[in-house]
């Protein structure tokens, strides 16, 4: 979760493109996401990263960092994105597929088998106050996702964008307005924001 | 439970929707599906939403599991199947053709502008997010003590996260929190 944030995060040990692997198969994507993603504990990116670049070598860092920034930029769940993206870049349609599988397939199978032995045994005490830790550990993980997230902005001082951090956690967190709504105010407002910014910036 | 007569299709519907919507990633989204499963449709009280989330951060893999475990609740291994497909395919599909006509278009100015733009929404996403996992799981002072034990740990240390779930977990079992 943590590692889940913005790509700028992500330090790149310089891997110069020589030493580049040849292009996976498209058994070779699969099983390497199933292991990314079976590791990740707490977010797959770090583990994604390392298994890409610095274990398997079949992109540099830059390139790693791009298409992760393109996927944070798109809806939707970033490494869930990712893999498709990069296995679609080496093997088609048909990698893409495969690396998505990978990716969500065996720790689905996982989660839907703890699922079931929470429906099961949900209201057994002693698994009530083990749940009720996990859940505090989790939410101070969070907090502290924000947090890191948010510190690039204190050190800018970047008022504007604060300001809209703000009024979405308000509209989401404590007014509770539909997602879609609170986005077609906020994405357009936040682009102009930014847009007239750096035209200041740079004239 | 809910009124539509098919809870598969409200699911997919949900799921399928919030995928192009969740700007910032599933975490991101936590307040959207909370919001949905909990005020909208009734699929679930907000405890039970509070331990699923622990359950998703829990276990292995990427945190858009939580939507696995909301189809599962709702609708067994088939809603868990088609809940997890609805919030993936739709943006992995538009993630997929975005990143090739990238790949054969200019670069512009714009993607990096829109993507600066974002960065605030998702992080003000994120902490609605907080909030709301917060308010359901921190009932007592200890538990709000210990969440915001692990959130200075988080922050401070590269500690593995599964090791501050695990400890909460044994300080949980022991009656701490």
């Amino acid at each position: 979760m943590p590692s889940d944030s913005p790509p700028a995060a992500v330090p790149a040990p310089a891997i110069p493109a020589s030493t580049l692997q040849p292009p996976p198969s498209v058994m070779a994507l699969f099983f390497a996401f199933a292991k990314m993603s079976l590791a990740g504990f707490g977010g797959v990116l770090a583990f994604a990263r390392r298994g890409i670049v610095e274990e398997h070598r079949w992109m540099t860092a830059d390139e790693f960092n791009e298409t992760y920034a393109l996927c944070h930029f798109l809806p939707g769940p970033n490494v869930v994105n990712l893999s498709v993206v990069f296995g679609s870049r080496f093997r088609g349609t048909v990698g893409g597929i495969a690396a998505f599988l990978g990716l969500v397939g065996p720790p689905m199978v996982v989660v839907t088998i703890l699922g079931a032995l929470y429906m099961r045994y949900g209201e057994v005490d002693a698994l009530r106050r083990v749940l009720a830790g996990v859940s505090c550990g989790a939410v101070g993980l969070l907090m502290s996702a924000v947090f890191k997230m948010m510190m690039p902005l204190i050190r800018r001082r970047d008022v504007a964008a604060f300001v809209v951090m703000v009024l979405v956690f308000v509209a989401i967190g404590l007014a509770r307005l539909p997602l879609q709504l609170v986005l077609l105010v906020a994405v357009p407002l936040s682009i102009a924001i930014t847009f007239i910014m750096r035209r200041r910036g740079t004239a | 439970m809910n009124q539509d007569s098919n809870p598969l299709w409200s699911l997919v519907w949900t799921f399928g929707l919030m995928s192009l919507f969740a700007v910032g990633g599933a975490n991101a989204a936590i307040p959207e599906m909370q919001r949905i499963a909990v005020e909208v449709r009734h699929w679930m009280t907000d405890r039970e939403f509070a331990d699923i989330y622990a359950i998703s951060q829990l276990s292995p893999g990427p945190n858009v599991l939580i939507v696995t475990l909301i189809g599962y609740s709702v609708a067994g291994v088939i809603g868990a199947l088609a809940a997890t497909l609805a919030m993936c395919v739709p943006t992995a599909a538009l993630a997929y053709f975005v990143s090739r006509w990238l790949a054969r278009s200019r670069r512009s100015q714009w993607p990096a502008i829109i993507q600066a733009s974002l960065v605030p929404l998702s992080i003000g996403l994120m902490a609605a997010s907080a909030l709301i996992v917060a308010r359901a799981a921190d009932r007592n002072w200890a538990a709000a003590l210990a969440t915001l034990a692990a959130a200075v740990l988080a922050a401070s240390t590269r500690l593995n996260p599964l090791w501050i779930l695990v400890v909460g977990g044994c300080l949980g079992f022991a009656g701490v929190i």
